[in-house]
């Protein structure tokens, strides 16, 4: 038994919250040991799948004749018809299916699978098949699917007052941007290894980010039940959203040859099959109309929002309405109109990405303030600053969002006021205004653009999580959440939660793969919700289990309630320290259950979609950069020479991987605004399929300078430990590099002149909008 | 006749023989070796989740490089060490500096990038006694991060960079054990892999297999077995031929032999001329750099090699060589069309001779892409002016991107010609260009950006050679 100097000497358990701990697994990363499915030694008589691929943007399927794929080597080949069940790997509403029927949709589009002795026998045999299809034209861009009105889901509008007051306003304009997609370049690509089991059950190893929807889809593809199928997934190597519904493709693949062959069957896309067969964040075209008075101050807004959605629904429509949902950013609409439509187009399902429609509605939203503050001449904070939501929400008419919501959390005053000062704001405008005048062929540009992001699934169902606490006879703790860990160390945050409930050492935790089995039903880890949500499930479970030893003491010992306390150097009963590791041993031997479930669901949150009012939010993350840019005028290359980050994740659970999320977003967001361009050919194929034609920034891209702090200030909400959700926001902070250069243009040209620069802002389209501002 | 591939992997030797000679070591590694700690990202190159190091044998010590393992053919690896991921623990399972301080400054998320990161950052330690900024930033211009936005991997290696334990382990022993004096030869499957020693042998077994194909560093080659699934009969390997592999000073200027890679090309290259030096950090990445040779970036006759428009712009030659002896061509003439060389059945490319640049030539090389590191050139434009008294003598000009091989702008040369060096000849030059190329739109740029991007080099020339203290070029500025 401990006695009472050592609680005192040992302040805190090593690793409890706000701690900076590693990632629970950078050891096993760094040494080559961490374990992803690819690396996991297959099964006896594993076999390898391959998946033959439409070349065609838009054609009929005349004929399909896979008779000749048979050679020796190969074990089972799989057709839309050979499937028992419903083929369809959708995650909503259908129209993804798993092999194409009688229509191809996109360049890319799986067609049937081979599963083989080796991936080159599956890929030989493959092309032995007879294919014959008649090509049919193709929409290629969400104009020419509004004009044939195609669409994927019903155009949706969300309104507040009266947008048309605009056209009274003394200064009004009509401005359109058009936003590139973004492919997520997880450095893992999409793979599953399934196996059939005994009984006419299957165990699915999938890189995926929602295991209880690839669990539900094979099943529903064998027409089997959900309870024959296990799913578990230990780590992805990234996956961004990637890995949120098109995951359940390959699963689905490989689980349909294991079913056919009878055997494990491993299919993993190689680079240019992943790029090709799985979509990605939606190009979006974003036009409006606004009013404003000569302060900047909007008084009306008409926005319409056309999202490229590719082929299929797939999320697309919970995509667009966030879009909508973002459409403000941080600024009060008052008579505003937000309209979007959700386009079909013959290419690969556009799906989620890291912000989900919320990047691609802010950025328009920035353009507008960007193009407001050049025509009237002004710094553009000064016209994001008149037309903030009122802080703290004491001008009641101030706060409410178009979609009815009021804005009770708004600190983004308070991080304008900071991070001008930090980040020096004033003085460098001065800086490169000076600069500009006397160089001749390199211009500097500078932004600084906020955040407003909304966290909860809008999909309100979708907000709620379960975990499964053990603890073990010897005190130590084994944890199952419904979360996966994809990079963004959910495990490690979920277990120093546990470390903090139960006040033992990190170590003493160990976080388990994530399995249908252990958790069911469970949601995706998305939307930026894998901490909030899971955390405070596993807090649930370890509470209970907490309670029960409490209750035990108190009746073992004869203690009051309260005069049980856990505490770093162990658990205090009156004046006796016990270890954790006693208190257990002596709660089993006096039968007390040491496991227990927990369950949570976000509170508060409550959205009328078909009214389009109510609160789909529980609450807002917030953020703000700055960002300068040195441009070319000659061949509109770019570097960023200084970046600095302000960001808001409430009290961090673990500030070392919080300001990993707050980088790794900024540049990810940097990357989709200026080198990563996909660019599909006038026959509708992707062209840009590998990383030698599609450019993810690389370190050299990052800013020169770059600082990035967090934002003191606790989570309004009771969210776990006061924290706030923050895989997605960040991203968004990239907009600031992408007005800088914009900024950098306007020097090229007359003053008030208004840069067409297009997203992404590659060199190419960089110098097009210099030739643009100087013509 | 054939023999067993031998190398050291790992402190071990591994005897290799019934393995397709076009197997890649990543392959190799994951599927049979069962070291997966090295990962496949793109398998052409690209992504660097597959680096390695490679070492081979120097004079009696150990020469470690960086490479991309999904890209490398297995037998190429005969008399080589291998180092992996999992070779990096000490024998008592301490993480080596590089490990412990990507652990320390949170540098893995998802990890999947992390061991391409390691071996990339370890070779440099190996190398580098004390690697600065831009070392660090050449070393993982190959190795792509998702996830954290690469300041916490710079951070860490800085942080490695203080510690003194930096060496990779070697066996020099093992390695002198399994040196070849003769040609190496294996089969399987097949398919046929030589590995000459001499220069003698090379275009002797070339002679007897004429439709082999010529393999160098393979940065090409790698990808058309695994992005194309091409099947390769027969390969002869030239990386083993002393004689393709030196580069010397001679009276006529530099020789660099085809089978040099561009790591050391460019040392030299530097050395000739500085500003070439912009160029080559552009030039794809320090382990595509350490396998690639400048014989194969010509032999290739890509349009949009990085090699050629410089080193046509330096008026070099290039020595062809097959049994029946050599011959010697200006290296423009040798881009017959596209994807056509002057390159007849049995000739293999030998060398490249770039003469002594001439007192008073102004030459600078321009790459244009739309990202720094590794990428392919939208535009790559050479510009070398003998400006005397203010008159330019004579100027060649030559641009990669711009058409169907890699092309001088014969048309902007001449109106350069005996002209003054000023505005209105620029003018005149520029508009000259139009008639020199008609570029085509891509992936990469649309045809305006390309024709605009190569008006405007020009310029820039103009601007650097007579306005020194213009600020033209934004990589530079922020240094
Ligand atoms: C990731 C990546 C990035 C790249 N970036 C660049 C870049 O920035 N700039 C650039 O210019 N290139 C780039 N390349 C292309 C390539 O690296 C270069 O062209 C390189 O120089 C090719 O040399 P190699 O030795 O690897 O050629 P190999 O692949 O071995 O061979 C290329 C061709 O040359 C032939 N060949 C080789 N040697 C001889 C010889 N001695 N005689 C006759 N024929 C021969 C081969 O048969 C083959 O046809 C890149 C490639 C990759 C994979
Ligand atoms: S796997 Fe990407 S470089 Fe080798
Ligand atoms: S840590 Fe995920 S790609 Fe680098």
């Amino acid at each position: 038994m401990l006695n009472k100097a050592d609680l005192e000497t040992n302040a805190s358990i090593d690793g409890g919250m706000g701690q900076a701990k590693p990632h629970d697994s950078a050891h096993l990363h760094v040494a080559g040991e961490a374990t992803y499915t690819d690396d996991i030694r297959e099964p006896r008589g594993c076999l390898y799948a391959y998946v033959l691929k439409s070349p065609h943007a838009h054609a009929k399927i005349k004929k399909l004749d896979v008779s000749a794929c048979s050679i020796p080597g190969v074990h089972a080949v799989m057709t839309a018809k050979d499937i028992p069940g419903v083929n369809d790997a959708a995650p909503v509403v259908g129209g993804d299916p798993i092999f194409a029927e009688s229509e191809v949709l996109y360049a890319g589009q799986s067609i049937f699978a081979v599963a083989a002795d080796s991936v080159d026998i599956a890929r030989k045999a493959a092309a032995k098949a007879v294919v014959e299809y008649e090509p049919l034209p193709a929409i290629l861009n969400t104009h020419d699917a509004i004009k044939a009105k195609k669409f994927v889901g019903d155009t949706y509008v969300m309104a507040q007052g009266d947008s048309t007051v605009l056209k009274k306003s003394k200064h009004q304009f009509h401005g359109a941007i058009d936003i590139g997609g973004q492919d997520h370049f997880y450095l893992e690509g999409q793979i599953a290894l399934a196996t059939p089991l005994e009984n006419g059950e299957f165990h699915c190893w999938s890189s995926t980010q929602h295991p209880s929807e690839v669990q539900h889809l094979i099943a529903k593809m064998l027409k089997i039940p959900d309870h024959l199928v296990t799913v578990e997934v230990r780590r992805m190597g990234g996956a961004f959203g990637g890995k949120e519904s098109q995951a359940s493709l390959i699963a689905c693949i490989a689980a349909a040859l294991a079913w056919k062959s009878k055997r494990p069957v491993k299919l993993r896309l190689d680079r240019d099959d992943d790029m090709l067969m799985t979509g990605k964040r939606h190009p979006f075209h974003i036009s409006w109309d606004v009013g404003f008075n000569d302060e900047g101050l909007i008084e009306g807004i008409d926005f319409t929002q056309a999202a490229d959605a590719g082929m299929s629904p797939d999320l697309s429509n919970a995509i667009a309405d966030r879009a909508m949902f973002h459409a403000d950013n941080c600024y009060y609409l008052g008579n505003s109109k937000v309209t979007s439509y959700r386009c079909f187009t013959h290419k690969v399902s556009n799906t989620a990405f890291r912000g989900f429609g919320g990047p691609q509605g802010m950025l328009a939203m920035e353009y507008v303030i960007d193009d407001i503050a050049r025509q009237l001449g002004k710094d553009p904070q000064a016209i994001r600053k008149v037309n903030l939501y009122d802080p703290k929400g004491k001008l009641k008419d101030r706060c409410t969002t178009h979609y009815g919501m009021t804005v009770e959390d708004n600190i983004i005053a308070d991080i304008f006021a900071k991070i001008e000062k930090t980040g020096d704001y004033a003085k460098r405008r001065e800086e490169i205004a000076r600069f500009n005048r006397t160089s001749k062929i390199l211009k500097k540009g500078l932004a600084l653009t906020p955040v407003k992001f909304g966290i909860s699934f809008t999909l309100t169902m979708l907000n709620q999580a379960g975990a499964l606490v053990h603890v073990y006879k010897d005190g130590t703790v084994q944890l199952n959440h419904g979360g996966t860990e994809m990079g963004q160390g959910l495990h490690t945050k979920v277990a120093q939660v546990v470390a903090d409930v139960f006040q033992i050492d990190l170590d003493k935790v160990r976080v388990t793969a994530t399995n249908t089995s252990k958790v069911p039903n469970t949601s995706a880890t998305a939307a930026s919700s894998g901490s909030d949500l899971n955390g405070k499930a596993a807090e649930a479970a370890c509470v209970t289990i907490r309670d029960r030893l409490i209750d035990f003491a108190v009746g073992h010992f004869g203690v009051k309630k309260d005069n049980v306390r856990f505490t770093p150097a162990g658990v205090q009963v009156d004046g006796k320290m016990l270890s954790f590791k006693e208190l257990v041993q002596l709660a089993y031997t006096n039968r007390v259950s040491l496991s227990s479930t927990g369950f949570y669901k976000t509170p508060k949150i409550d959205w009328d979609r078909p009214k389009a009012k109510g609160r789909p939010f529980y609450y807002f993350a917030y953020g703000a950069a700055i960002t300068e840019v040195i441009v070319d005028t000659l061949t509109g290359e770019y570097n960023f020479l200084r970046a600095d980050l302000l960001h808001d994740v409430g009290r961090s659970l673990n500030p070392a991987i919080d300001i990993g999320q707050i980088e790794g977003g900024f540049v990810q967001g940097v990357g989709w605004l200026t080198s990563e361009e996909l660019w599909w050919n006038e026959k509708g194929e992707l062209k840009t399929h590998a990383p030698s034609t599609y450019k993810i920034p690389t370190g050299r891209d990052i800013p020169k300078d770059f600082r990035v702090a967090l934002f003191d200030g606790d989570n309004q909400e009771e969210t776990i430990y006061r924290s706030k959700a923050v895989g997605e926001p960040p991203l968004m902070l990239g907009i600031s590099a992408f007005l800088a250069i914009r900024d950098a243009v306007a020097a090229c040209g007359k003053p008030h002149c208004l840069p067409p620069l297009m997203a992404p802002a590659t060199p190419e389209n960089v110098l097009k909008a210099i030739q643009a501002v100087q013509a | 006749m054939t023999e067993s591939i031998r190398f050291i992997l790992n402190g071990e030797l591994r005897e290799v023989s019934g393995l397709p000679p076009s197997m890649t070591l990543l392959q190799y590694l994951r599927e049979r070796a069962h070291l997966t700690g090295t990962k496949e990202g793109c398998a052409e190159g690209d992504c660097g989740a597959c680096t390695v190091a490679i070492g081979r044998l120097n004079n009696g010590k150990v020469d470690y490089q960086s490479i991309n393992a999904c890209i490398a053919f297995l037998p190429t690896l005969d008399g080589r060490e291998v180092v992996t991921v999992e070779h990096l623990k000490s024998k008592t399972g301490q993480l080596n500096p590089v490990q412990d301080a990507m652990v320390k400054c949170h540098g893995s998320q998802c990890g999947f990038c992390t061991p391409g990161f390691v071996m990339a950052l370890s070779t440099l330690m190996h190398n580098c006694k004390d690697a600065k900024d831009d070392d660090i930033q050449d070393a993982i211009a190959g190795n792509l991060c998702r996830c954290t936005g690469y300041r916490p991997i710079l951070d860490a290696a800085r942080l490695a960079n203080k510690s003194k334990d930096r060496e990779l382990p070697s066996d020099v022993n093992a390695l002198e054990k399994i040196q070849r004096k003769k040609m190496f030869a294996y089969e399987a499957g097949g398919a046929k892999f030589f590995a000459p020693v001499t220069g003698e042998e090379l275009v002797e077994v070339y002679a007897q297999y004429p439709n082999a194909t010529m393999l160098a560093g393979g940065t090409d080659v790698g990808l058309w077995v695994t992005k194309f699934h091409m099947d390769l009969p027969v390969i002869i390997y030239t990386g083993n031929v002393e004689g393709l592999r030196s580069i010397r000073e001679t009276a006529e200027g530099l020789e660099i032999g085809a089978a040099v890679s561009y790591t050391d090309a460019f040392e030299a290259l530097a050395a000739y001329d500085g500003s070439m030096l912009d160029m080559f950090k552009r030039f794809a990445s320090v382990h595509i750099r350490n396998a690639g040779t400048v014989g194969g970036n010509i032999a290739n006759g890509s349009p949009i090699g990085d090699g050629p428009p410089p080193l046509i712009a330096l008026n070099a030659k290039l020595v062809l060589r097959s049994k029946a002896g050599a011959r010697t061509l200006n290296l423009e003439d040798f881009f017959l069309a596209y994807k056509k060389q002057d390159r007849k059945q049995g000739e293999i490319v030998e060398k490249i001779i770039v003469p002594k640049k001439p007192a008073g030539v102004q030459f600078r090389v321009y790459k244009i892409s739309k990202r720094f590191d590794q990428d392919i050139s939208a535009v790559c434009g050479a510009f070398a002016a003998d400006i005397q008294n203010g008159k330019v003598v004579e100027a060649r000009i030559a641009f990669g991107g711009m058409a169907g091989t890699p092309k001088r702008a014969t048309h902007a040369e001449n109106a350069l010609k005996g002209q003054p060096w000023n505005e209105a000849t620029l003018q005149k030059a520029v508009a000259a260009l139009d008639k020199d190329y008609a570029p085509m739109t891509d992936m990469r740029a649309s045809a305006k950006y390309r024709a605009d991007v190569a008006r405007n080099l020009l310029k820039r020339f103009f601007i650097e050679t007579t306005e020194p203290d213009v600020e033209t070029q934004v990589y530079r500025y922020a240094e």
